[in-house]
């Protein structure tokens, strides 16, 4: 079933792209991850160009995580407060990573970078759940209890000036810390239209010292208003959001996801653990090996 | 200029003409190709017919070219070498006016029918396209950029040449199919013939064509070009609503 894309000027075969954002719904339902860090990288293994890949992927993480969003409000897992100072630094974040986004393409560079961030990344989170997974797969089988970590915000966090109470997380630190992990995130969805829950989930558990209840539905908030943003900001600037594109992968992903949700509820948490961190390590390892083979096309045209 | 002297003298040839030199007759079967929904290419039919004087076709009847161009373009050709490693885009070349489209067909491989001078001042053939190379530093890195270039233009068929392409029925009613692919940039597109005899260009015609995008295509691409916050809007207001509605709809089951 071909369908033509009207910003991406190519055509697809729509049920190709349903099953593709089928594939990462499922993920996403299974793990709770946006999904949006395999979305663009098969969207660019499929032939889509980069930059429509990764405005349109934006706009299908906004979709994949409302559901969500409101889920976790009805179980009061959000903490508003630190979402809010998120979001208004993930805003600021897409904005400059529009700009950024600018001078790399200008540059030639755009592509390269967006492999190497992935890379780096997906390498870094992926190796960092494959650890903690294969600890914890050993601790089953030997019967020793892992010391749970002490809940407490990284020093670097503690050193940052003007602190304010957020009472959900039961907090009392600088804004700036939450400022700035939302301004990063809002880069990285401009980029490489990723949610960020990958990188966030991690940092406001670890950096932030946040409690486990609000840290997922507090990222997915952020990541709902911030990937609206970047729609919005590729809409207005790079001019790829692909409207067409981004209803097919949503209608994939939301019926993906459910299916996820309850393959999760029959599989053991650590074993699906240990699948996800395989999966990122994947994709990390194929974009590396793309980065140093000889690419299939030497050359690259740019219209100006 | 050779280019804008290609053309005055395109313009001229039919004052040129003697009154026994032949005439073309050209058409095209598509003035419109639409980009819709189902697109997936077209195939482009350049016909027409050869008018010999008195009606007579001479022991050697002349050969025929055709050509469809698009829209010429500034474009950047970048190439990637090997640093520290990993492939990256180094070194680049400007070219100001490089078709956006060009496909040659011909009723005789081109370098039998026309000598090389013939041949780069009417663009006939992928080597003669007058490009406008911005920043070049030497010959040599020229033609590699050039050669990337049309190589990679030709295997995604936005480029193309077929020798013989053109099909001459009784010496008068001549054809080509010309492939159009999915990818093609929408513009105003010009299908040029060329009649040539003895190795020069005895008639030549052209006819316009436009490809663009219509219907539901043709509107969101222009609401994404034009009214570009309303459409960012619509796109954020169409995820969030397909997917509340789905959320909802799953958990009543």
């Amino acid at each position: 079933m071909d369908l033509y894309l009207p910003i991406a000027n190519l055509s697809v075969n729509a049920l190709v792209i349903i099953g593709l954002g089928g594939l990462v719904g499922l993920l996403s339902g299974m793990f709770g991850v946006g999904g949006g860090f395999l979305t663009t990288p098969l969207l660019i293994f499929y032939g889509i160009p980069p930059t429509v890949a990764a405005a349109s992927a934006a706009t299908q993480v906004t979709g994949a995580s409302v559901s969500g969003v409101f889920a976790h409000a009805r179980r009061d897992g959000i903490d508003f407060h630190m979402g809010a100072v998120m979001v208004v630094g993930g805003v600021l974040g897409s904005i400059a990573g529009a700009g950024i986004f600018r001078l790399l393409q200008e540059s030639g560079q755009i592509d390269t970078v967006i492999a190497v961030l992935y890379v780096v990344m997906l390498g870094g989170i992926g190796g960092m759940m494959a650890r903690d997974a294969v600890r914890t797969l050993v601790a089953m089988r030997t019967g020793t209890q892992i010391a749970a970590r002490k809940r407490r915000h990284h020093p670097l966090v503690a050193s940052l000036p003007l602190r304010w109470r957020f009472y959900r997380s039961g907090l009392y630190i600088s804004p700036l810390a939450p400022l700035l992990l939302g301004f990063g995130t809002g880069i990285l969805t401009m980029l490489l239209g990723v949610g960020g829950g990958f990188v966030m989930v991690p940092a406001m558990l670890y950096l932030l010292g946040m409690p486990t209840q609000v840290v997922v539905g507090t990222s997915l908030f952020q990541i709902l208003f911030v990937t609206m943003a970047a729609t919005l900001v590729h809409a207005t600037t790079t001019k790829a959001v692909d409207i067409v594109l981004a209803g097919l992968l949503l209608i994939g992903s939301v019926i993906g996801a459910q299916y996820g949700a309850r393959l999760a509820q029959k599989m053991k948490p650590e074993y699906l653990r240990g699948v996800l961190a395989a999966i990122v390590l994947l994709v990390a390892i194929r974009m590396a090996l793309g980065l140093g083979w000889r690419p299939d096309e030497i050359y690259s045209v740019i219209v100006e | 200029m050779r280019r804008a002297a290609a053309l005055s003298l395109f313009a001229l040839a039919p004052l040129l003409l003697a009154a026994d030199k032949p005439v073309l007759v050209p058409d095209v079967s598509q003035r419109d190709v639409e980009i819709r929904y189902s697109f997936t290419g077209a195939e482009l039919l350049l016909f027409g017919a050869i008018l010999y004087p008195g009606g007579r076709v001479p022991a050697k009847p002349a050969e025929v070219a055709v050509v469809l161009r698009g829209p010429v373009q500034p474009i950047v050709v970048r190439e990637k070498q090997k640093v520290a490693g990993i492939w990256v885009n180094a070194e680049s070349v400007r070219f100001r006016s490089a078709p956006a489209f060009y496909a040659v067909a011909s009723s005789r491989p081109l370098d039998q029918m026309v000598d090389a001078r013939t041949a780069a001042i009417f663009e006939l053939g992928l080597g003669n396209l007058q490009l406008s190379p911005a920043n070049v530093g030497s010959p040599g890195e020229l033609s590699r950029f050039e050669d990337g270039l049309i190589d990679l233009r030709r295997r995604t068929l936005l480029y193309g040449q077929r020798t013989s392409g053109v099909e001459i029925t009784d010496g008068v009613l001549y054809r080509a199919r010309l492939v159009i692919p999915a990818r093609v940039p929408v513009g105003r597109y010009t299908a040029e013939t060329f009649l040539i005899q003895d190795g020069r260009v005895i008639a030549g015609a052209s006819r316009d064509v436009a490809i663009r995008k219509t219907g539901f295509e043709g509107y969101v691409a222009d609401a994404a070009e034009h009214s570009p916050v309303a459409y960012g809007l619509f796109a954020t207001a169409m995820s969030v609503l397909l997917g509340w509605a789905a959320g909802a709809l799953f958990r009543r089951r």
